[in-house]
């Protein structure tokens, strides 16, 4: 009990003596709140304020002008000078002279504050001022500054200005094409094969399987899938050769049951086309694995396409179809699943060669273009990632930040 | 008509989409996420597509006394038994519901099954791979040692270089060849979508007019 009062007497007097106890007391019920405060060594002398306050609006994603983005220089007693500075106090004032709200206490060694409870469109001023373990700077003063709701993500433009640039190939490329320009493309085997593998599914008279992925008809491989489907369809009614397609989504069923009647009226073979081929069998991904397994071993197709997104399923369908001896052509852009691909199967379109694949079927003169068009933009990012390489290298960073989309 | 409102839809929804990747504005994020919405929607009513087309399928084997009907047996009743304990079942919110029970004993352990056998074609599929035939097999034979032993304790009793070597082959070549394979899919998606959105690429649809 001795010991409790002498305490409470010495806390007395050391407050009483202290000369900035005014400031101290505003200060104290914060500096619990400093993350990672170090205990400081107390004095009279106030630290030095921090500088170059600025107050912008701050721009996200989903932006509802909310949030005001603060930043400033530390103090010269924020690990240097006097040592002593444990964060910073951050008050939002409706005017410059207006006693402000606290936003909050930001830990020593940050220059940096996001305010995310300020009403859109009303300007406020800000105030930042040092502290340490008992006294507080000169505040220093920004604004005004108001939350807006913007219309435009400034750090997206690269991705903008490279897809204005990409869809400008495209598009020259393509009318380059229609005027009959020749434009090479490299042979790719992989779909060379999948002519190969029907006309061998017909000859020992079995049907060809055909396996547009597990993904949702909003992922771009499943529609890529269904464009190849669309020229697999047309040879398999030229050769009169039944043709299976298992699918995991009912939506994607339906996208390939219009695919497949089509491509069989276009071939002239409308009566060939059977419905019953057109199958849906679950959603969940191995029941689907399950299932497709058992129709490679109970109808036994003599050519197997799997083209689409695949999952942990790929190698469980290509490993069966291997058993089963089926040529098999593969064609997926899930890098972690080609490496499954490359060893059960006898093709393997890798990554954007699945999207090349209706071009390179079809050799439309416009989809040609597109083609070419994309490999003129692998360019532009080569060169663009060696530009960045070597200016990165020299010191000047300002590409590699104009490229952070965040 | 028939295929001018789809390609319409198709070229609204997907500059749209496209567009509202650079408007940060709340609205348009709104917009976007009831889009979404909407998607989900349209799936789940899809999915009653899916089970007609199951239900026809099994039907016509059945009737037709196909070699492998017995499949298709399994298959109605499994489905007619889990959508009638799912919609009739007094209990059927309940966690002990006949439902779950059904779902947490029988599919669940039959999938794990499924995911369990991967392991043995992995080691079918990698006795074939490993074959050292081509320089390129040896090498890859080689990678594959060094990386499995890396990833276990028993590598660097053997060498404390080992799981070095592993973490070089990961994060160099192998890391430079898959950020090569994913910008050149980046590039095509791109590519395919402007297709789609601007009605270049059909075959989607169905035919090529």
């Amino acid at each position: 009990m001795k010991l409790c009062l002498s305490l409470v007497v010495l806390l007395l007097l050391v407050s009483a003596a202290a000369p900035a106890a005014d400031d101290a007391e505003t200060v104290d019920p914060l500096m619990s709140d400093v993350e990672g405060a170090v205990q400081a060594p107390v004095d009279s002398i106030p630290p030095a304020p921090p500088s170059d306050l600025a107050a912008r609006d701050h721009i996200e994603n989903t932006d509802a002008g909310d949030k005001i983005a603060l930043s400033w220089s530390l103090s010269p007693d924020d690990g240097a000078g006097a040592g002593d500075v444990i964060g910073y106090l951050v008050l939002r004032h409706p005017s410059p002279d207006a006693p402000g709200d606290t936003v909050a206490v930001v830990g020593a060694g940050s220059g940096r504050c996001l305010d995310e409870a300020v009403e859109p469109g009303t300007a406020y001023y800000y105030t930042v001022a040092s502290l340490d373990g008992a006294n507080a700077s000169e505040p220093v003063l920004a604004g005004p500054v108001a939350g807006r709701t913007n219309l435009w993500q400034p750090a997206r433009t690269s991705v903008f200005v490279l897809m204005i640039v990409f869809f400008a190939l495209v598009m020259i490329f393509t009318r380059l094409a229609e005027r009959g320009a020749a434009l090479f493309i490299r042979r790719i085997p992989g779909l060379n094969a999948i002519e190969e593998a029907v006309g061998r599914a017909t000859e020992m008279g079995r049907p060809v399987l055909y396996v547009p992925g597990i993904g949702e008809i909003d992922n771009i491989m499943t529609i890529a899938s269904l464009t190849i489907l669309s020229h697999v369809a047309k040879i398999t009614a030229k050769y009169e050769t039944p043709l299976i397609v298992p699918t995991a989504r009912a939506v994607v069923m339906s996208a390939a049951e219009e695919v497949v009647k089509e491509a069989y009226a276009e071939a002239g073979r409308p009566d060939a086309y059977n419905p019953d081929n057109i199958r849906y069998l679950s959603d969940a991904q191995f029941a689907f694995a399950a299932a497709v397994n058992g129709i490679m071993l109970r109808e036994k197709p003599a050519a197997n396409l799997y083209m689409g997104a695949f999952w942990a399923e790929s190698l469980l369908l290509a490993e069966t179809g291997f058993e089963a001896g089926a040529i098999q052509v593969a064609g997926t852009a899930m890098v972690s699943q080609l490496p499954f691909f490359v060893t059960a199967c006898d093709f393997t379109l890798m990554g954007e060669e699945l999207y090349a694949a209706s071009a390179y079927l079809s050799r439309e003169p416009k989809l040609m273009g597109s083609l070419k068009g994309s490999d003129w933009m692998k360019m532009v990012t080569i060169i663009l990632m060696g530009a960045g390489v070597i200016l990165n290298l020299m010191g000047a960073t300002g590409i590699v930040n104009w490229f952070q989309t965040q | 008509m028939r295929r001018r409102l789809p390609l319409a839809l198709c070229f609204i929804a997907g500059i749209f989409t496209a567009v509202q990747y650079f408007i940060p504005h709340a609205a348009v994020q709104d917009f976007q996420e009831q889009l979404l919405g909407w998607l989900m929607t349209l799936l789940a009513f899809a999915f009653l597509l899916g089970t007609v087309s199951l239900i026809r399928l099994h039907w016509h084997k059945i009737r037709n006394r196909a070699d492998d009907r017995g499949y298709s047996f399994v298959a109605l009743a499994g489905l007619t038994t889990m959508i009638g304990l799912g919609l009739f079942h007094p209990a059927h919110h309940s966690p002990d519901s006949p439902f779950n029970v059904m779902f947490q004993n029988v599919q669940v352990p039959i999938e794990a099954t499924m995911f369990s056998l991967l392991a043995f074609y992995v080691a079918s599929a990698a006795f074939r791979a490993f074959r050292a035939r081509t320089l390129e097999a040896t090498l890859l034979l080689v990678a594959a040692c060094v990386v499995m032993l890396g990833r276990v304790p028993l590598g660097e009793l053997i060498h404390e270089q080992i799981p070095i070597a592993t973490r070089w082959i990961l994060e160099v070549p192998n890391l430079a060849s898959k950020r090569g394979v994913m910008i050149g899919v980046g590039l095509g998606m791109m590519a395919t979508s402007l297709k789609i959105i601007l009605g270049i690429e059909r075959a989607w649809m169905g035919g090529t007019d």
